[in-house]
């Protein structure tokens, strides 16, 4: 079993903090109804994921042991910040309300586009970095 | 929403990412660590419990405290794109094509579950 690292931890719960609270604001500033497109929180998930990509792409080759960003901002922040469960949840009511169509281009869009942003992330750290 | 509301959406966003944390370390310890199981289960374990409190018809305050503040930061997008993204530059293929499909379908079949069992309850 791996120890436990009472700063690192602490690192994730302020990130953790910041990304609920974060989500929480956006989500209220820009309700949708079931059979409408949920711009909050796909605008959201598409952000976090790039913003993860972008981080650890960054941190991958030169992470100090004693370093906190990626707890914090990653496993903390980005990981609170995106959410899979609500975004399950508004397909389910889609469904409900019989927008199949918008349920279905919901899920292939979410997919498609956080997959799309972590390449461009990545992609984006690595060219740099060759540049540099 | 009223201030102390505020401060426990903070204090429980922040207890559900250090529970994906905890739970992530566990099983991927516990399963060796080659496929992203931790947060497969997470996501799925997630999309169950907001899918109860939405069949218990939970509202208001209640609602987006343990449900938008503390399974909303339990489970993650992100983190999902992120390790689909890496199977795929491992070349492996099948495993990140799975991760996406198996995940949405379990996703959306665990979500509806929760639901059935809350509104039974």
């Amino acid at each position: 079993m791996g120890t436990i690292d009472r700063r690192e931890l602490a690192a994730i719960f302020a990130g953790g903090m910041l990304g609920a609270l974060a989500r929480v604001e956006l989500s209220d500033l820009f309700p949708s109804a079931p059979t409408q497109w949920p711009w909050a929180i796909f605008a959201i998930n598409l952000g976090g994921a790039f913003l993860l990509g972008y981080l650890v792409t960054r941190l991958q080759d030169r992470l100090p042991i004693s370093s906190y960003p990626r707890p914090f901002a990653g496993t903390g922040f980005c990981g609170a910040f995106t959410t899979f469960s609500t975004l399950q949840l508004e397909v389910l009511h889609m469904l409900e309300h019989h927008a199949d169509g918008l349920a279905a281009g919901y899920c292939a869009a979410s997919v498609a586009g956080g997959y799309l942003a972590v390449v461009l992330a990545t992609a984006l750290v690595r060219r740099v970095r060759v540049i540099a | 929403m009223s201030p102390l509301a505020w401060i426990g959406v903070a204090l429980l966003g922040g207890v559900g990412a250090v529970g994906r944390f905890l739970i992530d370390g566990a099983v991927s310890r516990a399963s060796g660590g080659s496929l992203p199981l931790g947060t497969f289960l997470i996501n799925i374990s997630g999309a169950f419990v907001l899918g109860l409190l939405d069949g218990l018809a939970l509202t208001g305050t209640a609602l987006v405290l343990v449900g938008t503040a503390t399974v909303g930061a339990y489970t993650t997008f992100s983190t999902w794109m992120l390790e689909t993204h890496r199977l795929r530059e491992d070349a492996r293929f099948l495993a990140a094509t799975g991760n996406l499909v198996l995940s949405l379908g379990a996703g959306v079949g665990a979500v509806a579950l929760g639901r059935l069992v809350g509104t039974a309850l």
